[in-house]
């Protein structure tokens, strides 16, 4: 804990400095009152277009059912729809399912990720460049062709209608991506401090999991935040492989629920808001890191 | 760039060749040197091998056949019928490409995906370098405008559809009061082409924007001293040193970016269903079409399409790639 923190601090210094330093040389400080209001005023015309059409979907689902369509803002605000919502389907059953592919998925695809990374990012071994052009590949393949021999291939393993099913496919989509930026981000990991963690007598899974671990929380954080996001807002193969309302997880569950009654745009907007909070909390514990794991992660990809 | 972290992984570089020529005793020694490694990436190379390996062999095995709906092997009640479809060789391939809806496809697909991505990647560049400032409010803009990435896709999506509705809709309400008459945003082809790009340049923004972000900020400030020194103007500025600066994430992004848009299935899928006909219709919607909604459902049709769309990509990332390497990036 006391590496990660002496390591990280100086380097989010640098980080604070360089961000300061050509504002001050530029004579940023003095920036003209109209170019500050120029600024903002863009800032928040790209703020308001990014947060609008979630918001607006927030501001509906408090309406009651009837005022769906009325453009004002706040009209008799109500919890009615969510109540609907949560009375009429098996929304905890969907809930408990959500969480546990989601979970497993975010730690599991966060760990292979890592040590795929780090494999790559250290070693030449043989077989390194093939893996790196399938971890590239298998971001072309059109998902939507690979359900079909993925269905098929899930019912031989009988994997069918279980979360472990569901979580290995969703792996597949997100570790690609993620083992790409954690193996940048390990590259900006000094390769001294896994000598010193040779000398010291640990082995290559040694120094990993003690000191280059803790060191790569920006990168994990991103990490998990986007195997998190890929797993719990995909609705394809969820409600490809997911039969039956005991099975089916949020999203696979409330777009069924969406799709059916597609004049009713009330409970439609609750689903949607009820979806996105959990990913929105994510978000949150994420984002302080989401800056500097990608700067790793991309700048050298 | 890896590193070589010790006296083996320096040697392995160099032992791959020997190891190969000297057999099983150098199967042996490559074991021992690079055991660490393999089991390392073994749950990767595992999963992906079953997982996508397979389904695309029997992707391309039934693109080289007839299969469809009607004869592939089925259970119907109690009684199992084996397949019956066989192997025509090369068939599917000459009727996708010389049929003119291909070509159709092919055409508004590269402008989807290349309008997509470059009015992504200036507005991300733009965005990214307003926040790169340092100004009161700064972790307020940048967390409204990560936001659409925190929203599943399908939320977002459907927030879309919500405000384009072409008679509720808070957009046509908005220009009604305005006196402008209702758009019809999904109902008309251009407006629906232009309409899906939207939501799509919306959902990708966030993530360019982040990246580019990163990178800007690993650019050192002297360069930017020592160009003010030489009396370099903003503009030059930004052309000689933030753009070579951001040289390498942008490969990156861009190269991610485009094969991800190339393929965004759910943003067509979920906002116009490929419609209003079939005007904004991409190859991956397409192939999902035969295989799914079509009928009967022609899956080696599908799977046709499927192969097409994989070797455009797979030609796109090598040639992007030589490119690059002209220009002398190591990648």
């Amino acid at each position: 804990m006391t590496v990660a923190t002496s390591v990280t601090e100086p380097a989010a210094a640098t980080e604070r400095a360089a961000v300061r330093k050509p504002g001050a040389v530029r004579g940023r400080g003095e920036r003209s009152p109209l170019a500050s209001v120029a600024l903002h005023a863009t800032l928040i015309g790209a703020s308001v277009i990014a947060v609008f059409p979630v918001l607006w979907v927030l501001l509906t689902s408090i309406k009651p059912a009837k005022d769906a369509i009325s453009t004002d803002f706040v009209k008799d605000p109500t919890l009615e729809n969510y109540r609907y919502l949560v009375e009429s389907t098996s929304f905890f059953t969907w809930f408990a399912n959500s969480v546990l592919v989601a979970g497993v998925t975010t730690v599991l695809g966060v760990f292979i990720a890592a040590t795929t990374g780090y494999a790559v990012s250290r070693f030449r071994f043989p077989g390194m460049k093939p893996l790196m052009w399938t971890l590239l590949v298998t971001q072309m393949f059109p998902m939507a062709i690979l359900i079909v021999p993925l269905y098929n291939l899930m019912g031989q393993l009988g994997l069918l209608n279980q979360p472990v099913g569901l979580i290995i496919t969703y792996l597949t989509i997100a570790v690609p991506f993620c083992a790409w930026m954690m193996k940048g981000f390990f590259d900006t990991i000094p390769v001294e401090i896994d000598e010193s963690g040779r000398v010291d007598g640990l082995n290559p899974f040694g120094t990993f999991w003690r000191l280059i671990l803790p060191l790569a929380r920006p990168g994990l954080a991103v990490t998990a935040f986007y195997s998190f996001i890929t797993a719990w807002g995909e609705v394809a193969y969820a409600s490809a492989f997911m039969v039956g309302d005991d099975n089916l997880t949020l999203a696979g569950g409330l777009q069924t629920f969406v799709t059916q009654y597609t004049a009713n745009w009330g409970p439609m907007t609750a689903a949607s808001v009820l979806i996105a909070i959990p990913a929105a909390i994510v978000f949150v514990f994420a984002q302080r890191h989401l800056v500097a794991g990608m700067t790793a992660g991309a700048t050298k990809g | 760039m890896a590193v070589h972290t010790s006296r083996t992984a320096a040697q392995a570089a160099g032992d791959t060749n020997v190891a190969r020529g000297r057999g099983r005793g150098g199967l042996k020694h490559a074991l021992a040197t690079h055991w660490y490694a393999w089991t390392m990436v073994a749950p990767v190379a595992l999963v992906l091998g079953v997982i996508i390996g397979w389904p695309l062999v029997r992707g391309i095995y039934l693109s080289l056949t007839d299969a469809n709906e009607r004869n592939v092997a089925r259970t119907i009640g109690a009684n199992t019928i084996e397949a019956s479809y066989e192997f025509v060789g090369l068939d599917n391939y000459t009727a996708v490409l010389s049929d003119p809806v291909f070509w159709q496809r092919l055409v508004w697909t590269v402008v989807w995906t290349v309008v997509c991505v470059s009015v992504t990647f200036a507005l991300g560049l733009a965005l990214a370098n307003m926040l790169n400032r340092n100004f009161r409010g700064r972790g307020f803009y940048r967390m409204a405008l990560i936001l659409p990435w925190a929203v599943p896709g399908f939320v977002s999506v459907f927030a879309w559809r919500f405000l384009f509705n072409r008679d509720n809709g808070i957009l046509n309400k908005v220009l009604e009061g305005g006196g402008i008459a209702a758009v019809p945003w999904l109902d008309d082809p251009t407006w629906a082409k232009l309409s899906v790009i939207t939501v799509n340049v919306w959902l990708g923004v966030p993530f360019m924007m982040v990246a580019l972000l990163g990178g800007l900020q690993s650019i050192p400030g002297e360069l930017y001293e020592a160009a003010e020194m030489d009396g370099a103007g903003a503009w030059q500025r930004f052309r000689h040193i933030t753009l070579p600066g951001l040289r390498s994430v942008s490969m990156t992004v861009i190269l991610l970016s485009t094969i991800w848009t190339f393929n965004m299935f759910p943003v067509i899928f979920l906002l116009t269903r490929g419609g209003p006909g079939d005007s904004t219709e991409i190859l991956v919607t397409q192939a999902f079409r035969e295989a799914f909604v079509s009928s009967p459902r022609d899956f080696a049709g599908s799977a046709t399409w499927g192969v097409l769309i994989l070797a455009l990509l797979m030609i796109f990332a090598l040639v992007y790639r030589r490119s690059l390497r002209k220009q002398g990036e190591v990648w």
